[in-house]
């Protein structure tokens, strides 16, 4: 043994990588007859920003309440932040705007941030909370009464509430279902800004193009199971090439396979790619297929969206289904 | 946090929601329209020339009266308060922001009930004190053990918010204010019933109100209340024996210790079960 006792093992574990800002394993979930999460198991990484996809009774905002401690699991582990998420402390920097956003209507926004601040446990300077107040554009609400307050008003209070107590965790489940489209902006460069600063995000959205634009990776849910889980470009993999050919000798049509899977129309081919490609895959493809003699008289890259890959995978989910 | 701390937080929140929600308000100008109508009353009272046993029954007897009616105003104020304070705020969506903080559930429960029972004992403690005065002031009857009287008053009051609270775990904000009073009356009448049967000295309906006042100890509570604040000589001003027992303002026994401890059990019960079923309910 080299460490010196106690001690040499307190530095062992200080030298440890900290645990991943959320990992679950097996979580599931049954409400009466109704199974709505089977086996979900994810991982978010510190300062990583996750999206969570899926349609309408995927089970993403049961899953985010399991993750939580709102929900109890029929059975499946959670840790959020290197804590077991049974302990309520493991959620002291954890900040949540949840779905269904709804503060008391009889305090202010500023008093709503107090008592989050008190709740969490942690000292945070009255001038953080007004700054707080000011990055979601409610610094001028401050001190009047949410009662009359508007519902996108209220979610914007319910950002600065996720984002008050100095949180390592930020869980927002459809952040700009109330919001205005410069609403909208403000929350992806909120996001960005929390991954610049090494805050893990989950980002649980129907809004697509905002999951492609601010997240690393997206896990979908679909009936309550993980149907797919990556980076975007993981997920985005299968990248296709179209071509403009013509004079196709003997072995085009090979080489063009060895490629990937061709489909043709007329004079048109197209080759989806492999995901793992380093770049070569298309000028090597363009190069042998001219030196072989044949006339390229077009050569466009297709880009798969996020929105086509998740319809997709729901496509193949239920066709495996029938 | 720790818990001790989310039970002041949550109580003192509790307690602002109470006060701008105006339910202190709308407490504060019932009180002052029963205390003055009972002012004028009592006065009346002193002006008819009564003898002196005469006047300390009938200030029995009204005191009861009215010190039933703030014990009615707590239950109503307080139940319907922590209906929606609680059950609302589940339903709304209000609690689950404030629970995914690193909050114990039966804390926040515990600062829920903390706060209601500050705000309604407090109010029955008041409310009747000011009362006790206005009646010294009137006809000049001071009853034999105050003190008892507004502490029972009070454990009235904490009895039925642990019913409400534990109400207000399961069922909709509404339904279980409307449960928790309509129980509250249930078991006054039920007490009225088994004095009644006492009267007639007829033990199967007797035991109606012997058997309601242990499963719900608001009216056993209250009829403690009663003895405290009514003068040992209006018994047998009322006529004596045991028909006096069928008149629902005044009461035949003072509480046992054993029944107050009956009470004390009950709420620490009932407040186990609420926490229980709160910290296993799926938000």
């Amino acid at each position: 043994m080299t460490a010196a006792g106690p001690a040499g093992a307190t530095a062992l574990l200080a030298d440890l990588p900290p645990g991943p800002a959320v990992w679950c394993s097996g979580l599931r979930k049954r409400y009466g007859t109704q199974q709505a999460v089977s086996d979900v198991s994810l991982e978010v990484g510190r300062g990583e920003v996750v999206g969570l996809l899926g349609p309408n009774g995927a089970g993403k905002t049961s899953v985010i309440k399991m993750l939580l401690g709102l929900v109890r699991p029929d059975a499946g582990e959670v840790l959020l932040l290197g804590t077991d998420a049974r302990r309520p402390s493991s959620r002291t920097r954890v900040g949540y705007l949840p779905e269904l956003f709804r503060y008391q209507p009889w305090l202010t926004p500023a008093e709503v941030l107090t008592l989050h601040v008190r709740l969490s446990g942690l000292d945070v300077s009255a001038q953080r909370q007004r700054e707080c107040l000011a990055l979601v554009g409610l610094a001028d609400r401050a001190g009047d009464r949410l009662g009359g307050f508007s519902k996108g008003m209220q979610q914007r209070l319910g950002l600065a509430v996720a984002l008050v107590a100095d949180p390592e965790l930020v869980v927002l489940d459809e952040p700009t279902s109330a919001l205005d489209p410069l609403g909208r902006v403000d929350v992806r460069d909120i996001v960005l800004a929390l991954r610049e600063r090494g805050v893990a995000v989950l980002l649980n959205s129907h809004l697509i193009g905002e999951v492609e634009r601010v997240c690393d990776r997206v896990v979908i849910l679909d009936r309550g199971r993980v149907a797919a889980a990556g980076t975007l470009a993981e997920l985005l993999g299968q990248r296709e090439v179209k071509l403009h050919l013509t004079d196709l000798p003997a072995g085009a049509a090979e080489r063009l396979a060895a490629a990937g899977p061709v489909e043709r129309e007329g004079e048109w081919f197209t080759v989806a790619l492999p995901a793992e490609d380093a770049g070569t895959a298309v000028p090597d493809l363009v190069g042998d297929l001219v030196a072989l003699g044949v006339r390229v008289h077009a050569v466009e890259p297709v880009r798969i969206s996020l929105e086509e890959r998740l319809l997709g995978i729901l496509r193949e989910g239920q066709e495996a289904r029938r | 946090m720790s818990a001790a701390g989310t039970v002041v937080t949550v109580a003192a929140l509790t307690l602002r929601e109470a006060t701008r929600r105006r339910v202190l308000l709308a407490l504060v100008v019932l009180t002052v329209l029963l205390l003055a109508l009972s002012g004028w009353g009592f006065s009346r009272l002193a002006a008819e020339g009564l003898t002196s046993g005469e006047a300390r029954l009938t200030a029995s007897v009204v005191l009861n009266l009215v010190m039933f009616g703030f014990s009615l105003i707590a239950a109503l104020g307080t139940a319907f308060l922590a209906g929606p304070t609680l059950a609302g705020e589940t339903e709304s969506g209000i609690a689950l922001a404030v629970l995914a903080r690193p909050v114990q559930r039966w804390a926040f429960l515990l600062g829920k009930l903390t706060g209601l029972v500050a705000f309604g004992a407090g109010f029955v403690v008041i409310a009747g004190l000011a009362e006790l005065l206005v009646v010294q002031a009137t006809v000049g009857y001071w009853p034999p053990d105050p003190a008892v009287a507004l502490g029972l008053l009070a454990a009235q009051t904490v009895v039925l918010l642990t019913l409400t609270v534990l109400l207000s775990t399961a069922i909709s904000p509404m339904a279980s204010g409307v449960v928790a009073v309509g129980l509250f009356c249930t078991t006054w009448v039920a007490g009225v019933v088994g004095g009644i049967g006492a009267g007639l000295g007829n033990d199967a309906v007797e035991r109606v109100g012997t058997v309601s006042r242990v499963l719900l100890p608001t009216d056993g509570l209250w009829r403690g209340a009663m003895h405290a604040f009514q003068d040992p000589s209006a018994l047998v001003q009322f006529g004596g024996g045991a028909e006096a027992g069928a008149f629902p303002f005044l009461s035949q026994t003072a509480l046992s210790p054993a029944y107050l401890g009956w009470a004390a059990v009950w709420v620490l019960m009932v407040g186990g079960l609420a926490a229980l079923a709160f910290s296993r309910r799926d938000l």
